[in-house]
C-alpha cells in the first residue's frame, strides 16, 4: 500500500500545473482516486458525510454482478459441451466448462472495458474535466447481456456508440437519459440482427458437429411454438413445466452470457438491496408489473406464448437481469419514490408485453426499460406537480 | 413559414440600384446558409426528407438537385411577381408556383432517372411542402429583387444539399458498404460469406439519420461557437 502511495506521490508533480504531462492530469487523477479515497474536502454548500463515493458505489455493483458473470462463464462451457454431446451431466467437467467459458467471455469483458474506458479518458482529456466513473458498471453489464458468439469488433462499436451517443452527448455520467449498457445492446440488436438474435448465437459450438435434435434455441424462442414442450440443448424434453422452471431459474439454458441464471442474479440483487444501492421499490414494482402482465396473458391465452406459466415467463430471458441491474440504474430511472413505483411497474409490464406481442423482439425487456427510461423524467415531473398541488391545498393564505 | 426564418434574413430588404452582381451582401446570401444559418442544422427545417432519402448518396444527390431547381425557379418567379401578389392569397400563389415546378421536376426525373425516381417515391411530390422552400419564398423572395432571390435560393439549396449528402455518405458507407453504388467492401469480407464484417443495419433505418444529423450539429456547434444559445 505504502509503495503505491509513494509511486503516486512521486508521479504527481509531472502531472500538476506546469508539469510535463499537465494535459493528462485528469487521467492521472482518475487512476489515483481509483486506488485511494481522495483527500479533497468539500468547502461550501450542503454536503453529505459518508464513506461511500461514486467509485465505491460502482464497485459494489460490479461485485453484485460477479455471481452472474461466474455462472455465465460456466454456463457458456456447459452449453458448448451439451451441444457437442460431451460431459453432458451438470456436475461433470466443472473446471473444463469454466475454463472454456472464461476464454470465451473474458475477451468480451476486456474489449468492453478497454474501448469504453478509452473513450471516457479521451473525452475527459479533450474536455478537460475529471474522468467520470459511470463506465465502470456499464463496462461490466455490456458483456453480460451479449450473446457469447458476438464478434468482438461489434462489442467495440456498440460500446463506442453507447458511451458517445448514449452518454457523452448529454453531458457525461449522471446526465444520460438512456441506460448506456442497454443502449449498446439495442444498437447491436438493430444494427447486426443476425449476430444478436436467432438460434446460432447463444451457444458457441466452435463449428464442431452437434448432437442430433440440437437447435440452439433459447427458451423464449421455444415458447413461441409451445408453452409446455421445452427441449434442452441435448435434445431431450424437460419432463414438466416445473423441470423447465428449475432449469430457467438455475440458468443452465442458452441465453446471453449473464442473464440465464435467475439465482445468480438474485444473489447480486440481494447485495444491492442490502447495501441500499439498488432501489427495492423499482425491483418490486418491476417484478409485479411483469407478473401481472403474464397473468393477464394467461387469462387471454390466444397463443402458446401467452399461456406460458407466469413464473417461467419471468425466469426466461432478460427479465430478472433487467430488473436487478438495468431498471435500477439510478441515473436513468425515475427519482421520486412514487415515480419509481410507476416506472418499475410499467417497465416490467411493457417488457413482457413487447416480448409476447412481437416475437421478432424476443428481448422486449430491453425495449421496455429503454422506453421507460425516456418516460422517467415525465413521470417525475407529474409526481412532483401532484405533490405541490396537494400541499398547495393545505396552504392557508393569511393577509 | 416560421418566424425564425423571417428574422434570420430580414436584413437585405432594399438595395441600391447600381449594386455589383457579387457584392459583399450578395455573397453572404450564398455562403451564410452553408453554415451560420443552415436550413437543416440551424433552422431545423426540411428534416423529414433528410431522414427519408439519405440511405443512398445517389438518391440524396438527385433530391438535392431537384430541390435546387425548384428553389431557384420558385424564388425567381415569386420575386418577379412579388409586387402584384395580393398579400392575402400569397401562400396559395406560392403553392401554385412551387407545385408546378415540382411536377416539372418529377416528370424530368421519371424520364431520365426512373430508378431513382421510384426510390424517392412520394418525396419528390413532397418537395412542395418542404419547409425550406416555403420559408425562403415567404421570408426572402417576397421582399427582394430577382437576382438576390436566386442567390438566396442557391445558397439555401446548397446548405440543404451538403447536409443531405454528408448524411447519405455516412449511411451508405456503413449501411451498404458502398458510395454512389460503388462497393468498397468486398463481398468476401461479409459474415454471410465466411468473413468477419457485417453491414450496419441500423444505418438503413431512419433513426440513424437523425443521429447522424445530430452528430453533424454537434460538430458544427463545437467549431462555430456563435451558434450556441445562451441559457
Amino acid at each position: 500500500m505504502k509503495i503505491i502511495k509513494n509511486l503516486f506521490d512521486s508521479l504527481r508533480p509531472s502531472f500538476e500545473e506546469g508539469g510535463k504531462f499537465e494535459r493528462y492530469y485528469t487521467a492521472f487523477e482518475a487512476i489515483e482516486t481509483f486506488a485511494f479515497v481522495p483527500n479533497h474536502v468539500t468547502h461550501d454548500g450542503a454536503h453529505i458525510k459518508d464513506a461511500i463515493d461514486l467509485k465505491r458505489t460502482m464497485f459494489l455493483v460490479i461485485v453484485a454482478t460477479i455471481p452472474a458473470l461466474l455462472f455465465g462463464m460456466w454456463n457458456t462451457g456447459h452449453q458448448h459441451f451439451l451441444a457437442v454431446g460431451e460431459l453432458v451431466g451438470l456436475g461433470e467437467g466443472l473446471i473444463d466448462k469454466f475454463i472454456f467459458g472464461a476464454l470465451k467471455v473474458m475477451p468480451i469483458v476486456i474489449v468492453s472495458y478497454g474501448v469504453g474506458l478509452g473513450v471516457e479518458f479521451a473525452m475527459a482529456v479533450y474536455k478537460r474535466h475529471s474522468v467520470e466513473e459511470g463506465f465502470l458498471v456499464s463496462g461490466m453489464l455490456i458483456p453480460l447481456i451479449m450473446p457469447v458468439e458476438v464478434p468482438l469488433w461489434m462489442v467495440a462499436v456498440a460500446t463506442i456508440f453507447a458511451v458517445v451517443i448514449g452518454k457523452e452527448v448529454f453531458g457525461g455520467t449522471g446526465m444520460n437519459i438512456l441506460n448506456p449498457a442497454l443502449t449498446a445492446r439495442a444498437f447491436l440488436f438493430f444494427a447486426y440482427p443476425t449476430k444478436m438474435s436467432g438460434n446460432l448465437v447463444w451457444v458457441s459450438t466452435e463449428s464442431k458437429a452437434t448432437v442430433d435434435g440440437y437447435s440452439g434455441e433459447t427458451l423464449l424462442a421455444q415458447s413461441i411454438n409451445s408453452s409446455t414442450d421445452y427441449i434442452d440443448q441435448a435434445g431431450t424434453a424437460y419432463g414438466s413445466v416445473s423441470d423447465t422452471l428449475m432449469a430457467a431459474f438455475m440458468g443452465w439454458v442458452p441465453g446471453s452470457i449473464g442473464e440465464t441464471s435467475t439465482l445468480a442474479i438474485l444473489i447480486g440483487g440481494g447485495l444491492l438491496l442490502f447495501t441500499g444501492i439498488g432501489s427495492w421499490r423499482i425491483m418490486l414494482s418491476f417484478f409485479l408489473g411483469g407478473l401481472s402482465m403474464s397473468y393477464l396473458f394467461n387469462l387471454w391465452g390466444a397463443n402458446p406464448f401467452m399461456e406460458v406459466n407466469p413464473l417461467l415467463q419471468l425466469c426466461m430471458g432478460g427479465f430478472m437481469f433487467g430488473m436487478v441491474f438495468m431498471a435500477t440504474d439510478p441515473v436513468s430511472a425515475a427519482q421520486t419514490n412514487m415515480g419509481k413505483w410507476i416506472y418499475g411497474f410499467l417497465a416490467g409490464l411493457l417488457g413482457i408485453m413487447i416480448r409476447v406481442f412481437n416475437p421478432a423482439y424476443p428481448e422486449g425487456i430491453m425495449m421496455g426499460i429503454l422506453f421507460m427510461n425516456v418516460m422517467a423524467p415525465l413521470i417525475d415531473h407529474y409526481v412532483v406537480e401532484a405533490s405541490i398541488n396537494r400541499r398547495m391545498k393545505r396552504v392557508t393564505v393569511t393577509t | 413559414m416560421s418566424t425564425e426564418v423571417k428574422t434570420a434574413s430580414a436584413a437585405a430588404v432594399i438595395k441600391e440600384p447600381s449594386e455589383p452582381l457579387f457584392s459583399k451582401k450578395n455573397k453572404l446570401l450564398l455562403t451564410d446558409p452553408l453554415n451560420d444559418s443552415n436550413p437543416i442544422t440551424v433552422q431545423v427545417l426540411g428534416i423529414c426528407s433528410a431522414l427519408a432519402i439519405t440511405v443512398q448518396v445517389k438518391q440524396a444527390l438527385v433530391m438535392s438537385i431537384s430541390v435546387l431547381a425548384v428553389m431557384i425557379g420558385g424564388n425567381w418567379i415569386i420575386s418577379l411577381i412579388r409586387n402584384i401578389i395580393p398579400s392575402r392569397i400569397r401562400i396559395i400563389v406560392q403553392l401554385v408556383v412551387v407545385a408546378s415546378l415540382v411536377i416539372l421536376v418529377d416528370q424530368v426525373l421519371k424520364a431520365y432517372v426512373y430508378d431513382v425516381s421510384k426510390a424517392l417515391s412520394v418525396f419528390v411530390g413532397l418537395i412542395i411542402t418542404n419547409c425550406i422552400i416555403m420559408g425562403r419564398l415567404e421570408a426572402f423572395a417576397l421582399a427582394n429583387k430577382p437576382w438576390p432571390s436566386i442567390l438566396d435560393a442557391i445558397g439555401n439549396a446548397m446548405g440543404y444539399a451538403w447536409i443531405l449528402i454528408a448524411v447519405a455518405v455516412v449511411r451508405e458507407a456503413f449501411g451498404s458498404g458502398s458510395i454512389m453504388g460503388f462497393k468498397f467492401i468486398p463481398d468476401a469480407w461479409l459474415i454471410t460469406n465466411g468473413g468477419f464484417y457485417a453491414h450496419n443495419n441500423m444505418m438503413i433505418l431512419p433513426p440513424m439519420a437523425l443521429i447522424v444529423v445530430g452528430i453533424i450539429i454537434w460538430i458544427q456547434r463545437a467549431k462555430n461557437t456563435a451558434l450556441i444559445e445562451e441559457h
